[in-house]
């Protein structure tokens, strides 16, 4: 919304500064996001008498002058043709800064004379396009500040403009009286009257009007207009075409400029049709039929869809109800009759039509947030009276259909709560009269709302029309009491807590969390066992960005390219975060994912480098698994999503629940992610993780023996597909009481293997530790133990020991 | 006795003399070994009367322990030679690199989100957490926005895709962490306190917008909560958050459909040569959106407005992290650019504490 200072002062008498006018309007809740004051620019000029003028020894078009200044005789070269005695003009010292010619003046010398600044024409001030000559001045003494000059003389040149933003509860705002009601409320002036004196009709008006009952309670509730006969619509005065350009608008003809004058000053917005070209004598208000067409005022020609507003004559449709009016019967320089429209638009209707036909206009604007219901009939009184005013003219009796709609309601004002709730001492008298100045009618303790308060829906509303009035920069703060004495309470669910602990240690463990977009684009999303309709975005903001993630390794896939491209091979990337395995609420689930590209360090002198792999990531889903309280034996299984490697990649899990997947991402994916290899990864479902079921700090009890442990050595020849863990596990199980541990020290596949063993065949090596606990072993105990392992392993492997 | 002291000088001057263990050895073995010339002359003491074996046998242990004494010293000597030699061979070049170790990072975005748990944790709020897609009802309805307010289209809002034959409302991609306020108080009632940091979505991409951000909200409700109590809340969480001695905020006069009154609140600052600085100055700076939990959104969620009252507010997260740590452009958040990572990460171990102070 913007507006001027000496616009506001048609409605608001105040002898407030500008200064304090902007911050009571940004204290209100109108945020002042923009002034210029043109004055700013023109603040150091002054005026200046010419004494005597004669022609430059050197130059013929230029003079010579004397100037009078407020600092004394001034001598000033000037080449405008008419710098002559006895003028009184505008001077630009040296120092100063010219805004038309963007150049700040110096003492010059012009042919061998010396130049004490210039005399400025309008151009150079930016007042106008004049540069015929030096400005002029009918009045004024030297010395004198033009802008105070200006103020007096030509108010419109130095009128500061104020762009607010409006907060879409304000619809009253959207209007220059508004704004004023709420400034005089605030204490910053009064609110001026506003005189309505209803325009006799000296004829009945030729067009008649109607509503179809279907728009009658929603959507057109009240129509009215008159015609006014035998204007003439010429270009508006100047000081409406400079109210108008000063807030950006472009004067068109008087009749367009009143109607947008209406709009920003009352946020009453109109419309005029040219009388001559509407036919059939009846305005009719109806919904759209469907298919119908309308080349609107902007240029664009719009098709209606079924039950869209319109008015439309006897060839068709003539304008969009409350959005935009038609270039058919708009008004014109020719137009000599016009009908003068004024309406109550459903806010809804309007806001829905607007939106389909993807039109923006100061009326729709308007309409859908709520002007005045009952002002609609003087508002048209009002307009009529300025049409006569500006184009002459003779007025029609008005005609209309509906009526206003009553809004009246009214809501207790409870001044107790009212301080309750703000916890700012405001007296009663005072939550009273700012009401009243806000237009509400007090009844009791029963206050109701003004007609152009649309959004003032309940007791809370008055509780912030009077905290807002009263400033909530004073609002001063008061400790909130802690909910429970004492030390606080630990606040973060288990859940929580594991999502910090994955983070911490994933980090700990060298990856750089990265946070990527929750949406991805569609192939990736396939890729990765997403992409469906259900988690389809249907308005995405870019292709990239159209489906919700199911994983988050594509997002990291995604993040490593564009890393690579950069020429960081090397990556640790993580991120822990929601995926998305549908398009409901809560169809989502918390993922813990690390990725390793490239190798797993620098080329260094100690031969650090080499390509990382499948067991770099399963320890570390390992360690992430433990810091989240997983069980420590956990079953690692093959059933695998079609993006991990089919031999390379494995599950972590217990039973059917799958906490975990870690190993090589599949080379297909891998390409097609634009990812340069090896690549591994592991993703944690942390929400599978089982939780324990009571939560204390107590740790079991310790048991160590003091007696020796042994430590016994056994290789194996398998065949090459056995899963080392079956011989783990049987050895573990050959005496569970004695075997503390079971550890791989040592593996040996490949030709070489293969060579030695026979074809098919690796051998593995075990280290069994035994941990007696009543007395020491003895080597028959031993070789007893040692015995049953090898008897297990090879029953479980098919292997024999390798001799 | 002139013997002894012949052999004495003899075996002194010979391990004296020895150039390695061996030959040091073979002095200790011809002097003291079973078969050694000493070794020989001990043996002979038990032939002697008392009286000279006395005298003889204290000269001889003398003679015994002297040598020895001797040989050990050589012993150490050499090994100490040895040793040196050694050493001296064995130098290294310890400029070279240590083995690469992989220092990991936190990003930004989930350091200051446990910074707000730790303060606001200490002020008895919990973390509530509430699903990314959402129902219109969730994201609009309940928080007092009804389907054609002007305000639903300032959300600039990401609708989810419905199947043909669904009628109900397209779900939206959450475009506030406020529906959170409405679960978090259907599921607890009243009285609550809690903060709901997550990701949230509006349709906006440019110099200083991203299609998805980070917002906490924050809800207090109980008998008599006020908007005063409010501003001491966030003047509080401002001065821990930005560690400086005291901030000092403004409440400006403001509209949101979910709360009234409401309030937009600026926090007092300077910018001098770039550099941010809060607390001090003669700037303002929009930082957040607060008010008083609008009744119709405690009537939503379940709770009767007549017996409870409360604040609301809604802070960017990356906003806030951008003010506090320096960091420029918010599109480079979710870029995972591994120099940005490295750079505004934070180590594993900076864990976010009061005691400590949040950051290091």
């Amino acid at each position: 919304m913007k507006f001027t200072l000496s616009w506001l002062k048609d409605h608001l008498e105040t002898s407030a500064p500008l200064d304090d006018i902007l911050y009571a309007l940004t204290d209100l809740g109108l945020e002042v996001e923009e002034v210029v004051d043109p004055a700013a620019r023109l603040a150091s000029f002054t005026l200046a008498k010419v004494l005597h003028a004669e022609p430059h020894p050197d130059a013929d078009r230029l003079r010579v002058c004397r100037v009078l200044t407020d600092e004394g005789e001034k001598q000033i070269v000037c080449g405008a043709p008419n710098a002559r005695a006895g003028i009184t003009v505008v001077l630009c010292k040296p120092g100063d800064y010219v805004p038309g010619i963007d150049v700040t003046l110096g003492v010059g010398k012009i042919r061998g004379v010396e130049s004490h600044g210039m005399m400025a024409s309008e151009r150079e001030l930016e007042l106008s396009d004049e540069h015929n000559g030096i400005i002029e001045l009918p009045s004024g003494e030297v010395g004198e500040r033009f802008v105070d000059w200006l103020a007096a003389n030509r108010p419109g040149t130095v009128d500061p403009m104020i762009h607010i933003k409006i907060t879409p509860n304000r619809p009253d705002a959207l209007g220059v009286r508004g704004l004023a009601r709420d400034l005089a409320a605030r204490g910053l002036g009064v609110l001026k009257p506003l005189v309505i004196e209803p325009v006799a009709g000296a004829f009945p008006s030729p067009i008649a009007v109607q509503i179809d009952d279907a728009l009658k309670v929603n959507g057109c509730p009240h129509f009215a207009g008159r015609v006014i006969r035998g204007v003439k619509n010429g270009p508006s005065p100047d000081w409406l075409q400079a109210r108008l350009k000063a807030i950006g608008l472009r004067p068109i003809s008087a009749l367009v400029d009143i109607t947008n004058f209406f709009t920003f000053a009352l946020n009453r917005p109109l419309h005029v049709f040219d009388a001559d070209k509407v036919t059939g004598g009846v305005l009719r208000i109806h919904p759209a039929a469907g298919g119908e067409e309308l080349l609107a005022l902007d240029g664009k020609t719009y098709a209606l869809r079924a039950g869209q507003m319109a008015i439309s004559d006897a060839t068709g449709v003539e304008s969009l109800a409350g959005i935009m009016g038609g270039e058919h019967s708009g008004c014109t320089e020719g137009t000599v009759n016009v009908f003068l429209e004024s309406a109550f638009w459903d806010p809804i209707t309007v806001a829905s039509t607007g939106r389909a036909l993807k039109i923006n206009s100061d009326a729709r604007y308007r309409f859908e947030r709520g002007v005045d219901p009952a002002f609609t009939l003087p508002g048209l009184e009002l307009a009529t009276q300025m049409v006569l005013d500006l184009c002459g003219g003779e007025a029609s009796a008005v005609v209309q259909d509906g009526a206003a709609p009553d809004v009246t309601r009214a809501y207790r004002l409870d001044p107790a709560r009212v301080i309750s709730l703000v916890g700012m001492d405001i007296p009663e008298a005072e939550q009273r009269a700012t009401l009243v100045a806000l237009g509400f009618t007090l009844n009791g303790d029963m206050a109701t709302p003004p007609t152009w308060r649309p959004d003032v829906l309940g007791e809370a509303d008055l509780v912030e029309e009077v905290a807002r009035v009263a400033s909530l920069t004073k609002l001063q703060g008061k400790p909130l009491k802690r909910a429970v004495p004492g030390v606080p309470r630990p606040i973060l669910t288990p859940m929580q807590m594991r999502e910090k602990a994955a983070r911490r240690t994933i980090a700990a463990l060298g990856y750089n969390e990265c946070v990527t977009y929750s949406f991805i684009d569609q192939t990736a999303a396939t890729l990765f066992g997403g992409g469906q309709d259900a988690v389809r975005v249907d308005n995405p903001i870019s292709s990239e960005m159209t489906h919700l993630r199911p994983d988050l390794l594509p997002g990291l896939l995604r993040a490593a390219a564009r890393n690579q491209a950069r020429g960081f091979m090397d990556l640790a990337l993580a991120e822990i975060g929601p995926a998305f395995h549908g398009g409901e609420p809560g169809e989502q689930h918390l993922q813990a994912t690390g990725l390793l590209v490239g190798a797993s360090a620098p080329r260094d002198p100690h031969g650090s480098r080499r390509p990382v792999d499948v067991f770099d990531v399963k320890a570390d889903v390992e360690a992430v698994l433990a810091a989240l309280g997983a069980p420590a034996k956990v079953q690692v299984g093959r059933k695998l999503a079609a993006w991990w490697h089919p031999g390379r990649s494995g599950t972590l899990g217990l039973g059917p629940n799958v906490m975990a997947t870690f190993g090589e991402v599949h080379p297909r994916v891998l390409a097609a992610m634009e990812v340069k290899g090896p690549a591994v990864a592991f993703t944690v479902l942390v929400g599978n993780v089982p939780q324990p079921k009571v939560k204390t700090p107590l740790r079991a009890a310790l048991t160590i023996s003091d007696l020796q442990a042994v430590d016994r050595d056994f290789a194996f020849v398998v065949d090459k597909g056995v899963e080392v863990l079956t011989a783990v596990n049987a050895a573990q199980g050959a005496d569970k009481a004695l075997i503390e541990s079971v550890r791989v020290f040592d593996q040996f596949t490949g030709e070489k293997a293969e060579a030695q063993m026979g074809a098919g065949k690796k051998s593995i090596a075990l280290t069994v530790r035994l941990q007696p606990v009543d007395k020491t072993l003895t080597e028959a105990d031993i070789e007893v133990v040692s015995k049953k392992i090898v008897e297990k392993v090879t029953k479980a492997t098919g292997g024999t020991l390798r001799g | 006795m002139d013997g002894l002291d012949t052999l004495k000088a003899k075996y002194l001057t010979a391990a004296a003399n020895a150039t390695g263990e061996a030959a040091l050895e073979e002095v200790r073995l011809a002097a003291l070994g079973k078969k050694g010339e000493i070794s020989a002359l001990m043996a002979t003491l038990g032939k002697m009367d008392p009286e000279t074996r006395k005298t003889a046998g204290v000269s001889l242990n003398a003679l015994k322990d002297e040598i020895d004494a001797a040989l050990r010293a050589k012993k150490a000597a050499l090994a100490d030679a040895a040793l040196d030699e050694r050493l001296r061979s064995e130098w290294l070049d310890v400029t070279l690199p240590g083995r690469p170790r992989r220092m990991g990072t936190i990003h930004p975005v989930s350091q200051v989100m446990e910074e707000l748990t730790a303060i606001f944790g200490d002020m008895g709020f919990a973390v509530a957490e509430g699903p990314q897609v959402e129902s219109d009802w969730y994201n609009f309805d309940a928080l007092n926005i009804p389907p054609e307010h002007p305000a639903r289209q300032e959300h600039d809002t990401f609708f989810m895709h419905r199947a043909p034959g669904d009628n109900r409302p397209p779900h939206v991609l959450r475009t506030h962490t406020s529906p959170v306020q409405i679960r978090a108080m259907a599921e607890q009632g009243a009285p609550i306190r809690v903060i709901a940091p997550g990701r949230v979505y509006r349709m906006d991409m440019d110099q200083t917008h991203t299609p998805m951000f980070h917002q906490v909200e924050g809800l207090a409700i109980d008998r008599d909560i006020s908007m005063a109590n409010l501003k001491w809340t966030l003047e509080e969480f401002c001065r821990a958050f930005f560690e400086v001695p005291s901030v000092e905020l403004r409440f400006r006069a403001s509209h949101f459909p979910f709360t009234e009154p409401s309030a937009e609140v600026d926090i007092r600052c300077s910018w001098e040569g770039g550099q941010l600085k809060i607390g001090q100055g003669d700037k303002w700076m929009e930082i957040l959106g607060s008010g008083m939990v609008h009744p119709k959104v405690l009537a939503a969620a379940g709770v009767d407005p007549t017996q409870w009252q409360g604040f609301a507010f809604g802070m960017g997260i990356d906003r806030i992290a951008m003010l506090k740590y320096g960091i420029p452009d918010l599109r480079a958040f979710f870029e995972s650019d591994l120099r940005w990572l490295r750079h505004y990460g934070f180590a594993a171990l900076d864990m976010p504490n009061l005691p400590g102070g949040l950051s290091r």
